[in-house]
């Protein structure tokens, strides 16, 4: 089967900045801990390819950094999410109607009651800044999303027959959850996967511009154009390649989950029809 | 002049050709039913009629309302047609509806819509039409939601929508398939009694053939997209030409050869006074759940080698009756004792080895992950020392091979099977670990006649061969005659008649079994109707 | 109804309570007690214990947690360590330019996205779908932060339009407070809108599949007017889910998009209580945005009630 347009795009998109984050390990352009304040505030150039930022850093190279602690937190966070999410949702389905059930999704209603941004303020006040709230705050809010896509998809399936030949089969809850069900989600998990992914990277970018997020020196995309703000009058380019770095990321997830979502067997889905 | 006449009507989705030299017509005030197999291109014919076809459909031929060509007909002057001059009756009327507006309002729509009224005339009119379809205002006001009501309650509303404006044409696709036979029944009389009323067409596409047999004027039978017979019904069922048509209602009157019943054997399955309850959703956050009686206290055994067949109509509790039986959920009082043992969602995992199941959903059934080998030997988790290598590979081909299939199946993946394929496959799963009794949960009620016939003669066979006992729930009476012995009749969670399965169905005691039996439609005895001629057709 | 009403509403008042323990008991767990943390680290002993004193400290837990919810209940949201004001008069001056803010960013995303995700529903795979369907995903993908400085750089420095930053203030009349408020709205609405859009058409394309939309056009009505008068109701479950959850993330954003604009909102107060580690009125702040959002998730349920019959008989 061939890969859409989307799932191309998207993928390259996505290689595009895992590669620069991945390179920025061994190699930069320009050592980004070094100062050099005569080449200041340089338009792009041969030399300087997104030119140079106010204390004449390269901002090629800091753009690439940064790619890894925006990939890194929204990935954590990601796995946060799933990784207490989907148990939970898993249960809650296997256990619907019951009191657990209940309980787990009037918690999840709660964590959604609190913005990522509320729980990242709550932590900053209480531990002070840095990219570990950051992954905390998107992390904690992501458990709600999964554990509800989770159970949403799981309660259906429970309902079908082939989970009460199953049961027929004298198979425990637990084992069916994760012989039968988890399998018939994942499609709809790496697709949510995907998107939580790209929010996530937007929400580190967020955090990072008012500050709760990664710290100086760490770079990070969000604090580059927290930087770059009073300067955008003079120096425009400051702001722009940063922001244009998160769309492309962004973009690229987002479209990598669209077609994902078409790719991935939606035969199952509809299979009634 | 013929009301409707559809020529040389050929239709292709994309590359899919759907319908080909479709030709037919119907008269003021005849019952015209298309019937056919899944497939054979009936359902698309009505909407071809409606030109409610999908965008990527081509059409060619004449399709004719009195002198209007429809295939020519622009959008706007099709949309001032359709609910005026041609209505139209869906098969689901659970959904057919939309639930969001009260029943007056979407009678009201259709009248207004063709129709500058004032609102109140328009509601005068409305609840008129709701009387007349049996929905009486007193009981059923115009402010009722859809969801107030009973599937059939929502079919009439959806029959007094379409013939609100007294349209010529009435086209009604399968209107009553999704009906439980008393429903059925009653529909049926309704739609026969506006046809003469109103001296409509009525264009009625049905897979029932006993239903056809029973309500139309003409005949169309329709296999794959083409016209295969048809004619005048009395005269089509007595001198039928085509074989596909003598196949079709062979297979829907089809006999199954079951091996007779030995007497005196044991009871292997006993259930006292099962009383099963659910709860409802709460209604008051602090109030005592209120609780539902799905099940009042059902008695009946099955013996070694007993064919039973447990019958009612949708809701009487024979589901929930069924996941007791397996030991799905727990009973409130009374019991249920299989080969000995009590039945519970905690029983041991070693008594369920004897007693297995298949589903009605050959859609549903399987994981669509999972190889057939894997599908198959899922009960095995039953056993304590389950067969491994050569001798899991010689139980699967023998399983394969014992429900028709090819060891080499056991390979393939479920949407690589058609559907009766798959209910030859459920029933290797429920077969393989060698059970003595078989709980067939309606399943063959999906299942087109022709594959229904051969999973019957399956079904006779299997018992035949390895002795089986299996409990056969359905709500098709003519299914459950030929394929059991003995018969449960079951009604509001209650079992009020049983029997020997003969002796019910010429006999019936309880009134909702004589009820029951009147309503089902039969289909007529053809090899009398052959050697008849002229004379009218006795149907009691 | 009213039975349904009660429902939300007890379970709204359940969940404020919870959410209240939630943040009162986050604040309790940090190092030392609330009074050492404020003070930071040189602070002498005695000024400490004042603080504690004046903090109530010296009470038990839970005599705390009733005297601050009892607070809150009568308006009283404490005093600010740091500045020595009322929080409630903090809050009340800074509220009126973050809410304002987030309806008038809703109001703009409600009005872009409904007719642009009907009208690519309307145009399913057509030339006009595919361009609705790549703005939004764009759309999506933009940081608003960003866009703020976007537009400022744009319609402010270089256009000179709007002004930069800052808030005229409501005593200047609406008109010239609106205006200061149109280019953070817009930068809020815009990504928001993208995601309403999408949800607002994949709404409207699942209701179309649904047998009743057969079954309008079978009594002659047109596509359009099937979608109008049968698909759109039908789609707004699904569409006010999210107009409720986007209710908090808007809120959220003003939080950040204030910084962008220098607004005096209730992102400035709570960014400077941090710093100044005033967790009286963090605190209280984070406890005031939480009730909004629960407030607009009890809004959105009544919503539900109001559009769909079936809700309003079952309990």
């Amino acid at each position: 089967m061939s890969l859409s347009r989307n799932i191309l795009l998207g993928g390259l998109l996505c290689l595009c900045v895992v590669a620069a984050a991945l390179i920025s390990f061994l190699w930069t352009p320009f050592d980004i801990t070094q100062m050099d304040i005569p080449n200041k505030l340089q338009k792009p150039s041969a030399t300087h390819w997104f030119g140079t930022d106010h204390f004449g850093r390269d901002i090629f190279s800091m753009i690439m950094v940064g790619a890894r602690t925006s990939l890194a937190v929204a990935l954590v966070a990601v796995g946060i999410g799933m990784g207490l999410g989907v148990p939970l949702g898993l249960w809650a389905a296997a256990n619907s109607g019951s009191w657990l059930d209940e309980l787990i999704m009037r918690g999840n209603d709660l964590i959604f009651a609190f913005p990522s941004l509320v729980i990242a303020i709550l932590i900053t006040a209480i531990l002070g800044p840095g990219a570990v709230n950051a992954i905390l705050a998107i992390g904690i809010f992501n458990i709600p999303v999964f554990a509800r896509l989770t159970r949403a998809g799981a309660l259906p399936l429970w309902q079908r027959d082939f989970i009460l030949a199953a049961r027929v089969a004298g198979k425990s809850r637990a084992r069916i959850s994760a012989e039968h069900i988890l399998p018939n989600v994942a499609n709809l998990l790496i697709v949510q996967g995907t998107i939580q992914f790209s929010l996530g990277i937007l929400a580190e970018a967020g955090l990072s511009y008012v500050g709760l997020g990664a710290q100086p020196p760490t770079p990070s995309w969000g604090r580059m154009l927290a930087d770059a703000q009073t300067m955008v009058s003079f120096a425009p380019h400051l702001a722009l390649i940063p922001g244009l770095a998160i769309i492309a990321s962004v973009l690229g997830l987002n479209l990598l989950g669209d077609g994902l979502r078409d790719h991935l067997d939606p035969k199952i889905w509809v299979m009634r029809t | 002049m013929s009301l409707l006449s559809v020529q040389n009507l050929s239709l292709s989705i994309g590359p899919l050709p759907i319908l080909k030299d479709v030709t037919f017509s119907i008269a003021p005030g005849e019952i015209l039913a298309v019937t056919g197999e899944s497939g054979s291109g009936k359902s698309m014919t009505a909407l071809a009629v409606m030109q409610l076809l999908p965008d990527s459909a081509q059409t060619t031929g004449h399709i004719m309302l009195r002198d209007e060509e429809l295939t020519a007909q622009s959008e706007k002057s099709l949309c001032a047609m359709r609910g005026n001059c041609i209505g139209m009756v869906f098969q689901e009327p659970m959904t057919a509806l939309n639930p969001l507006h009260t029943i007056g309002q979407q009678v009201v729509e259709t009248i207004r819509m063709h129709a500058v009224m004032p609102k109140a005339e328009a509601e005068a009119q409305a609840a008129a039409m709701l009387t007349r379809v049996g929905l009486p205002q007193d009981r059923f006001p115009l402010s009722r939601y859809p969801h107030e009501l009973s599937g059939g309650q929502r079919q009439r509303v959806v029959i007094a929508m379409a013939i609100a404006r007294r349209p010529r044409l009435l086209i009604a696709d399968e209107p009553t398939t999704a009906l439980d036979v008393t429903t059925q029944a009653k529909i049926l009389d309704l739609l026969k009694d506006l046809v003469a009323e109103y001296d409509m067409g009525l264009l009625m596409i049905t897979h029932d053939l006993a239903v056809v047999a029973d309500m139309a004027d003409r005949i169309v039978v329709m296999r794959k997209g083409e016209v295969v017979e048809q004619g005048d019904t009395k005269h089509l069922l007595a001198n039928m030409q085509h074989p596909y048509t003598k196949a079709l209602f062979k297979a829907s009157g089809h006999q199954v050869d079951l091996p007779s019943a030995k007497d005196g054997t044991p009871a292997i399955l006993s259930v006292r006074d099962a009383v099963r309850d659910y709860a409802l959703p709460r209604t008051q956050l602090f109030a005592p759940r209120a609780y539902h009686r799905a099940v009042k206290g059902v008695s009946f055994d099955i013996h070694h080698g007993e064919r039973v067949g447990l019958v009612g109509e949708s809701g009487c509790g024979k589901s929930t009756l069924t996941r007791a039986i397996l030991g799905l959920e727990p009973l409130q009082d009374g019991s249920i004792t299989a080969f000995g043992a009590p039945v519970g969602p905690d029983m041991p995992a070693t008594s369920r080895i004897k007693t297995q199941v298949v589903f009605q959903d050959p859609y549903s059934s399987f994981n669509p992950r999972h190889r057939v080998a894997c599908i198959l030997t899922e009960p095995f988790h039953l056993v304590d020392t389950p067969p491994t290598g050569d001798a899991l590979t010689q139980v699967i081909s023998d399983v394969l091979t014992d429900v028709g299939l090819q060891p080499s199946d056991s390979q393939k993946y479920i949407h690589e099977f058609s559907g009766g394929q798959r209910q030859r496959i459920a029933i290797a799963r429920a077969l393989i670990t060698k059970p003595e009794l078989i709980i067939f949960d309606e399943a063959v009620s999906a299942l087109d006649v022709s594959i229904r016939a051969q999973i019957l003669d399956l079904i006779a066979e299997l018992s035949r061969r390895h002795n089986l006992a299996y409990l056969f729930i359905s709500h098709d009476l003519s299914v459950v005659r030929s394929v059991t012995d003995r018969v449960l009749v079951m009604q509001n969670g209650e079992i009020v008649e049983q029997g020997e399965t003969e002796k019910v169905f010429t006999a019936p005691q309880h009134p909702y079994t004589q009820a029951l039996i009147n309503a089902a439609p039969v289909l007529p005895d053809l090899a009398a109707l052959t050697s008849q001629t002229e004379t009218s057709h006795d149907s009691a | 109804m009213l039975r349904y009403t009660l429902k939300r509403a007890l379970s709204l008042g359940l969940s404020l309570v919870v959410a209240s323990l939630v943040i009162f008991f986050v604040i309790e767990v940090v190092p030392g007690d609330p009074a050492s943390f404020m003070l930071g680290l040189n602070a002498q002993p005695d000024t400490i214990a004042a603080l504690r004193s004046e903090l109530g400290l010296d009470v038990s837990k839970l005599e705390r947690y009733l005297v601050w919810v009892g607070g809150m209940l009568q308006g009283d949201f404490g005093t600010s360590y740091t500045y020595s004001t009322p929080v409630t008069e903090m809050i009340g001056d800074r509220i009126w330019v973050s809410l304002p803010l987030a309806l008038y960013a809703l109001t703009l995303s409600t009005l872009i996205a409904f007719p642009a995700g009907i009208y690519a529903a309307s145009r399913r795979g057509k030339p006009g779908d595919m361009a609705v369907m790549g703005a939004t995903q764009l759309g999506i993908a933009v940081p608003n932060f960003w866009f703020a400085m976007m537009l400022v750089l744009i319609f402010a420095i270089n256009l000179r339009w709007f002004s930069a930053g800052g808030f005229a203030g409501w005593d200047k009349g609406a008109a010239a407070a609106m205006k200061s408020l149109t280019l953070p709205a817009i930068a809020l609405a815009l990504p928001q809108s993208a995601i309403l859009a999408r949800v607002m058409r994949s709404a409207l394309l699942d209701v179309l599949g649904e047998d009743f939309m057969r079954t309008a056009r079978a009594k002659g009505l047109t596509r359009r007017q099937a979608l109008m008068r049968h698909g759109l109701r039908n789609a707004m479950i699904p569409v006010l889910t999210i107009i409720g959850m986007q209710f908090s993330f808007l809120l959220a954003g003003a939080i950040i998009i204030e910084q962008v604009f220098f607004l005096p909102g209730l992102g400035r107060l709570i960014f400077q209580s941090i710093s100044a580690r005033d967790l009286i009125v963090v605190e209280s702040v984070v406890m005031l945005l939480v009730f909004l959002v629960i407030l607009v998730t009890f809004l959105v349920d009544l919503a539900y009630a109001a559009v769909d019959p079936r809700l309003r008989s079952r309990t």
